[in-house]
């Protein structure tokens, strides 16, 4: 049986009025694409601003492992195993791809006071950088200006910034948005080799690609989950028909 | 505390706050619809009471003793100078970075720093309380009040009801508050934001003014009163929220109590006390009371 | 090859600011080492804003903290120790650092301008307002310190030329103990957190932490010089901690660069040699007393154009002849398709 490494039970976060995400449970399994949809203002966001730590929920409990990380700020998650890719890319453009990986793999590699020692000369984030470019296909790029890149290859930057710090979740917000076709198969490709070894959330719009490589695909809409299954039980739920998919297009 | 001493303090507060609120509401305007941080916006304070020190003698010339003329002169030039501003030097630092706002406008200060000095020189100087309104009410057998502390509260209770009404029943305010939120659609909706904003900066720079002139009676004319207000305007806006006139209200007259009461209950420390009340507010809100929007 | 060039540079260009004061007056041997004062307090910023992104409008409270502990403890009767002296400084500054520090930087971008500088008038309030260091009228530091441990004395200090080397020391000391630290580990985190911090917390970097060591860090450096200062003229007052002062040098950061560690020391000598120069009365007559009008004016003109500072200038002019030739290429392109 898999493991079940990230459990958010019963989250519920509102904003004044607002009820942006009511009563959301989701288990992330190593081993599988766990996707969730929606139409746009669903909550998808807010649900991985709240499992990553930058949004406190209001109700709920969230569990990595056996640690109950419900009031764990961001950074003490992502040392304990939490990956996260943004929409917006957060990558640091004036610095090489190299330098862009390696200060993210630094994070497991502080050495806060060794202020004589060059950060360049670090072989721990040294190596977890190429390893992470390596995985994302990004080896060839290594020295150019992350600024200059593509949007798709600033995309996979993006993912393999959130790999260089060894996580055991992913959380990936969006990885395909402003793809071509080319770049969508190289990064579903590279999704499904990461999946044996991680516990992969997906927040995605485009629907053929969700319906591909996801394992769970959990619909979301205004804030509430309608429908939760394997990719055949979403495709054929009467209500995600008619709340999401829409009639025929 | 006796109590009548307890209403006078209480009196003081709200006259300083008041006017603190004035400036302030100025100050967090202008950031709030136009993004733009003014270092120099204590020099309009400053400004307003030299214009009134300069504008008395010649208006009770010419049209006799008035000081509310006096007071809406200053007001009307202020507003002008306002307009000339923003046309000839602040439109330019919409697409700057606060950072460079910060220091052009402190350059900004020297320069109108040392035209004062040209202009009407260095001196320390008063204006006088005009005669209606010199004087004091009698609050008790010998507590007395001064009238033109009134007059002052008064005065900046008007004006900050005339903002109100303003911003939520004109239309100019709803522009107003339009262009806080959403700047590109003012834009597409045909107003002419390089207007709208040319009055939102005059009157910024006529709400600091005023202040100035109106204190000017008791708090007297010198060199150096416009970075004093500046940096407590800061502590307002901070402690309020920037943008959010509701919030520079509250912050002024909590700013206001505490200066006030702390300069009789801890007299050693009472300057100090308004940037602890700051750190301590931080300490729970650090986008301030009011957030924008 | 390029590096040892500038290397070699380097080390003639601070041949030259060491014997400086043979071929000068008094005066501006004088003037040099304010300058070099300037420079380290400058460098101390240039942690701040240009290292971690962080815009203090505060800063010359830890200038002004240190000028006034070296003043108010040396004794009446004679000089202090210069080791014993500094320390104290450097501790009581970087303790209002961390204080106003941890408090500060739970705001940002324009609250935290504006937080920094309210701290900063704190500090000015209690020395111009409090009898604590003689108020408006400042207070006198009759003996320079003495660089001693125990009967030796190391360096005589009191020698104007020695104490310019020593100041130039200093300089080049801080100089390069800031470029070893941006090059850390820790700089290298300084440096993300500038550009991205969403990211770097994204990573698993306690943010927070580095930001406010950078800060006592700053406050620190800024505290030698302050104590450089008050060395030097022997004389401190309330203005040294004004916001002007934090004005000033954080204006000489922005106009030398906050790209290049010494952009912010090509910055203090650009905005000191612009002071003299609207101050001077052979050029400017009687006009010299309103110098505060071309300078602030100058200012103005000098942050509209070089927004990237003098350091950044090559840069500038690079971009805008690429983006140039970019449009001269569009138009041709659409002429020739037309």
């Amino acid at each position: 049986m898999s493991q079940a490494l990230l459990t958010a039970s019963n989250i519920t976060r509102r904003f004044g009025g607002l009820t942006a995400i009511n009563n959301v449970s989701l288990t992330l399994t190593q081993g599988t694409v766990h996707a969730v949809i929606g139409t746009n203002g669903a909550g998808k966001s807010t649900l991985v601003s709240v499992l990553s730590g930058e949004i406190p929920p209001n109700e709920g409990r969230i569990m990595m492992g056996n640690n109950d990380i419900t009031q764990w700020p961001q950074p003490r998650r992502a040392q304990a195993g939490m990956g996260r890719s943004y929409q917006r890319t957060t990558i640091f453009p004036s610095l090489t791809v190299h330098e862009n990986c390696r200060i993210a793999a630094q994070a497991n590699h502080q050495h806060f006071w060794r202020w004589f020692q060059p950060a360049s000369h670090c072989k721990e984030s040294n190596s977890a950088a190429d390893r992470a470019l390596a995985l994302a296909g990004l080896e060839n790029e290594a020295t150019r200006t992350a600024g200059l890149l593509s949007h798709g290859a600033k995309r996979q930057l993006e993912i393999a910034m959130s790999l260089a710090t060894h996580p055991r979740v992913l959380l990936l917000d969006e990885p395909l948005a402003g793809m071509g076709p080319e770049e969508t198969e190289r990064m579903l490709d590279l999704l499904a080799t990461l999946k044996a070894e991680h516990a992969i959330l997906l927040i995605e719009h485009d629907m053929e690609a969700v319906f591909r490589i996801a394992d769970i695909i959990t619909v979301m809409v205004n804030g509430t989950v309608i429908a939760h299954g394997d990719p055949d039980a979403i495709r054929n739920d009467p209500q995600v028909q008619t709340a999401y998919l829409g009639d025929d297009e | 505390m006796d109590p009548i001493i307890f209403l006078i303090q209480c009196l003081n507060a709200i006259q300083y706050g008041l006017l603190l609120f004035l400036v302030a509401s100025g100050l967090t305007l202008i950031f709030g619809i136009m993004g733009i941080i003014n270092l120099a916006h204590g020099s309009f304070y400053m400004i307003g009471a030299y214009m009134a020190f300069a504008l008395q003698p010649l208006i009770s010339q010419y049209a006799g003793e008035s000081f509310v003329l006096t007071l809406l002169a200053c007001v009307a030039l202020a507003a002008i100078l306002g307009y000339f501003l923003e046309w000839a030097f602040y439109s330019y630092l919409y697409h700057r970075d606060h950072l460079q706002q910060v220091l052009m406008t402190f350059g900004l200060i020297l320069v109108f720093e040392e035209l004062r000095s040209l202009l009407v020189g260095n001196d320390v100087h008063g204006v006088p309380i005009p005669a209606w309104l010199q004087g004091s009410i009698s609050l008790a057998d010998v507590m007395t009040y001064p009238i033109y502390r009134l007059f002052i509260s008064v005065v900046c209770i008007i004006v900050a009801g005339l903002l109100y009404w303003v911003l939520t029943r004109t239309r100019l305010g709803m522009m107003i508050r339009a262009g806080a939120s959403n700047r590109e659609m003012i834009n597409s909706l045909g107003i002419d934001i390089n207007r709208l904003f040319r009055i939102v900066f005059a009157m910024g720079v006529a709400l600091a003014a005023l202040a100035g002139a109106i204190a000017a009676p008791v708090s007297s004319v010198y060199p150096g009163m416009g970075q004093s207000v500046l940096i407590i305007c800061f502590v307002v806006v901070v402690i309020g929220g920037i943008g959010s006139i509701r919030g520079a209200f509250l912050a002024a007259m909590l700013v206001g109590f505490v200066d006030t009461f702390g300069q009789i209950l801890f007299p050693a420390a009472a300057g100090v006390l308004v940037y602890l009340l700051m750190a301590a507010i931080l300490l729970f809100k650090p986008e301030g009371l009011f957030k924008q929007g | 090859m390029q590096n040892t060039l500038r290397g070699l540079l380097l080390l003639i260009l601070i041949g030259l600011v060491a014997v400086l004061p043979f071929f000068t007056t008094d005066y501006y041997a004088s003037l040099a080492v304010k300058i070099m004062i300037y420079a380290l307090f400058a460098l101390s910023l240039q942690l701040l804003v240009g290292g971690t992104g962080l815009v203090s409008l505060g800063h010359a409270a830890f200038f002004g903290i240190a000028a006034y502990f070296v003043t108010l403890l040396t004794p009446d009767t004679g000089a202090g120790n210069f080791f014993v002296l500094l320390a104290g400084a450097l501790i009581v500054t970087m303790a209002y650092a961390a204080v106003t520090g941890a408090l500060a930087l739970r705001t940002k971008g324009i609250y935290f301008i504006m937080v920094t500088l309210a701290f900063a008038q704190m500090a000015y309030y209690v020395f111009h307002d409090t009898k604590v260091g003689g108020g408006t009228d400042g207070i006198y530091l009759y003996f320079r310190p003495e660089l001693r441990i125990g009967d030796w004395t190391l360096l005589n200090i009191d020698n104007s030329y020695v104490f310019y080397l020593f100041v130039l020391g200093c300089l080049l000391l801080s100089w390069a103990f800031l470029a070893v630290l941006m090059r850390s580990r820790f700089g290298a985190a300084l440096t993300g957190i500038r550009v991205n911090e969403q990211r770097m917390r994204a990573a698993g970097f306690s943010t927070f932490g580095y930001k406010l060591t950078a800060y006592i860090i700053a406050a620190a450096l800024a505290g030698v010089a302050g104590f450089l200062y008050a060395a030097k003229d022997g004389y401190v007052n309330p203005e040294l901690m004004a916001w002007e002062q934090s004005g000033l040098v954080l204006l000489m950061v922005i106009l030398g660069g906050s790209g290049r560690l010494w952009g912010a020391i090509i910055g203090a000598v650009v905005l000191t040699m612009l002071q003299e120069l609207f101050q001077s009365q052979s050029i400017f007559g009687e006009f010299a007393k309103n110098w505060h009008l071309p300078y602030g004016l100058a200012i103005i003109a000098l942050v509209a154009l070089l927004p990237n500072g003098l350091t950044g200038l090559p840069e500038q002019l690079r971009t805008r002849r690429a983006r140039k030739a970019q449009l001269r290429a569009a138009s041709a392109a659409q002429d020739s398709a037309s």
